[in-house]
């Protein structure tokens, strides 16, 4: 998931720039005069997160001698450098497989924010917002329905006149989070998806034209009438793309926002086992849009360097109770109290040094 | 005289150090690759250039279609790319007045600084859907169903997009190249052609051009390794889809592009180890294009200097 840069560069201009919300603390000073003092983080990985990741580290940095340095290389490469201990975190709209937990044994997996994906749609006629649901939408980007007024398609939208049009499918060619969650949701909903294509950043696409990152969908179907794309959310409501409203299990038809991905986090208990690799997909309950999904930090259970350890603790605590309106701000959804507590708990849980100290009670 | 002995060893050995980097450093890259596309190469062996196949969630890698998609796209650009940038050159240096070919020239080479990225915006936004109203649709609807090159429906990213933005693009590495050939070409030979009655334009056709063929072919060699290698614009254009087209309106996919593409996602092994023999393939591929180049203009050159 990408959505633009220059949004988390005007988020940290401004932050940088005005600053005036929060007064600085006399102390603020002091502590950026002591530069060469700060504790230095390095993460790479999701670059869905990326434009929060900046303006939470940014405001962090504010009155905290603490630099994150985070890499949006994608969430595979963050994987990747997680695993092999190049990075001090790592941040993964995918979470990691059990292959690739049992490569990693201390590795902590937990979900940070939810977004969604948007199915987005170029009907000029169309005036209200198309109506979908899960085997429809994967029969379309299996090329079982072609055209925009096949019978199953009508029925779904008995109000709104669809043209007699070709269905063109545009899907994301770069290995993106936004893939995986999309590809997740057909899978679950359609045995034939499951079967023919399957889960992953990158599949093999049965139909369609490829593009580059949101915009580059964005682009293509803007360019051809009926079409059809998949694009993050955030994006969908920042560029004011028309969004389908897909129907959820209570048998509700909700257009994706914010809102109804929170709706989705309501949804969600704790499990008993421990295991935060937790599934937003189509969850039970009112108002909850189904293809919506976790964007994960990935944290070691034991650090060796106590300053790193404590920085790290301490900046994602504060990203989690403190951060939640700059997330919401940015149209992230915030995990919900439950949940919250759950991350909290296992992030003061870290260990550091050769002690293996509980991280927060160092100096 | 002793110093100077001791100075000279050093001097070659230094300049032997330096001459040797560079095979060396391919040596290192070309092992490097292998090594990584190792799991690749044992799973899948020559099917692997035969397979048309791209499933990262199957485990199944074929890598015909880019290889196609990357040869054909660039032959498209080096079709258009050619005629006008050698035209370009013979224009700047046979006809055009001097105080119009210094800013033409200079145009051309400003073209070449562009980066790629904002070619391929570009190509996005403004040639894609000019090509798709005016060439495309036309095209396919008048002569879509005689030939199948140009069948539809035309969607506008597609192999032939890609080729047009490419020859765009390497259009003035191949003119300032050529420009530089032709006007390195002797005046005597010119002004011995007007003095025998040749016009100019046979003076430019059949004296300057057959000159200056071994440096021409040097400059469509570069054009067209730069076609060849080319990720951010193409991979904006051409439609990404990993068959083998049959028409020119039809997406297709680039070694270079789905490396671009999948790389940074990729975390499956199998899945990395392919892409690493795409690179590999690409490095053979510009590898073998350059080594035929090279033969191309040292047989040029020989039959020339024996005329």
């Amino acid at each position: 998931m990408r959505p633009r840069r220059w949004i988390a560069l005007a988020a940290v201009a401004a932050v940088a720039a005005c600053g005036g919300e929060p007064p600085r603390a006399p102390g603020a000073l002091r502590q950026e005069s002591q530069g060469s003092g700060a504790v230095e983080l390095t993460g790479a990985g999701s670059t869905f997160m990326y434009p929060l990741f900046a303006r939470w580290f940014a405001a962090y940095a504010e009155h905290h001698p603490v630099r994150v340095n985070y890499q949006s290389i994608g969430s595979g490469g963050g994987i990747r450098q997680f695993l092999e201990g190049t990075v001090d975190f790592g941040a993964t709209d995918v979470p990691l497989s059990d292959a690739e937990r049992a490569r990693a044994p201390g590795a902590l997996v937990l979900p940070v924010v939810a977004g969604s994906v948007a199915i987005t749609y170029n009907l000029p006629q169309i005036k209200a917002p198309l109506r979908l649901d899960g085997p429809t939408l994967a029969a379309i980007f299996l090329g079982v329905i072609r055209r925009w007024d096949d019978p199953r398609l009508r029925a779904l939208n008995p109000g709104l006149a669809l043209p007699a049009r070709d269905i063109l499918v545009v899907h994301r060619t770069d290995g993106s989070g936004t893939t995986a969650v999309f590809t997740a949701y057909l899978s679950q909903q359609s045995p034939e998806w499951r079967q023919r294509v399957g889960q992953g950043t990158s599949v093999r696409w049965p139909v369609g034209l490829g593009a580059k990152g949101n915009e580059g969908v964005t682009n293509g179907v803007r360019q051809t009438e009926g079409a059809v794309g998949y694009v993050e959310q955030i994006y969908a409501r920042q560029n004011r793309l028309p969004m389908a409203e897909i129907r959820n299990r209570a048998g509700e038809f909700v257009a994706p926002s914010r809102e109804a991905v929170e709706a989705a986090l309501a949804t969600v208990d704790v499990p008993a086992n421990g295991d935060l690799r937790l599934s937003l997909l189509d969850r039970p309950g009112q108002g909850v849009y189904p293809i919506a999904a976790f964007t994960f930090l990935l944290a070691r259970q034991h650090m060796d360097d106590c300053r790193k350890a404590k920085a790290l603790v301490e900046v994602f605590l504060w990203a989690l109770t403190d951060g939640d309106a700059l997330a919401r701000e940015l149209g992230y959804a915030p995990l919900g109290p439950a949940l919250d507590r759950a991350v909290q708990a296992r992030l003061r849980s870290i260990t550091c040094g050769p002690q293996r100290q509980p991280t927060l009670s160092t100096r | 005289m002793l110093r100077w002995r001791h100075g000279d060893g050093l001097y070659r050995g230094l300049l032997w150090v330096l001459g040797a980097a560079v095979p060396l450093l391919f040596v290192a890259l070309l092992a490097r690759l292998v090594g990584a596309a190792l799991p690749a190469l044992r799973r899948f062996g020559v099917g692997f250039l035969l397979g048309h196949t791209w499933d990262p969630v199957a485990g199944q890698f074929g890598g015909l279609p880019f290889l196609v998609g990357t040869v054909a796209s660039s032959l498209l650009a080096l079709l258009l790319a050619v005629p006008l940038a050698i035209g370009l050159a013979l224009f700047l240096t046979e006809l055009a007045p001097r105080w119009l070919a210094t800013p033409v020239a200079f145009c051309a080479e400003l073209l070449a600084a562009v980066p790629s990225v904002v070619y391929g915006l570009w190509g996005l936004f403004v040639l894609v859907p000019w090509l798709r109203i005016h060439v495309q649709e036309p095209l396919a609807a008048s002569l879509g169903d005689v030939v199948p090159l140009v069948r539809g429906p035309a969607y506008g990213v597609s192999l032939f997009s890609a080729g047009v933005l490419l020859a765009i693009m390497i259009v003035p590495y191949i003119a300032a190249v050529a420009r530089e050939v032709l006007a390195a070409v002797p005046t005597a030979q010119r002004e011995a052609a007007l003095a025998l009655g040749a016009t100019r334009w046979e003076t430019a056709w059949k004296v300057a051009m057959p000159y200056a063929l071994p440096g021409l072919f040097g400059a469509v060699m570069l054009g067209l390794g730069r076609a060849l290698g080319e990720t951010m614009a193409v991979t904006m254009v051409i439609g990404n889809r990993p068959e083998i087209p049959v028409s020119l309106f039809q997406p297709a996919y680039t070694l270079a592009s789905v490396l671009a593409n999948e790389f940074a996602e990729a975390t499956d092994d199998l899945h990395l180890a392919a892409l690493m023999e795409i690179g590999l393939l690409l490095l053979l591929l510009t590898l073998v294009v350059n080594v035929v180049a090279r033969l191309l203009v040292w047989r040029v050159a020989r039959r020339w200097r024996a005329a």
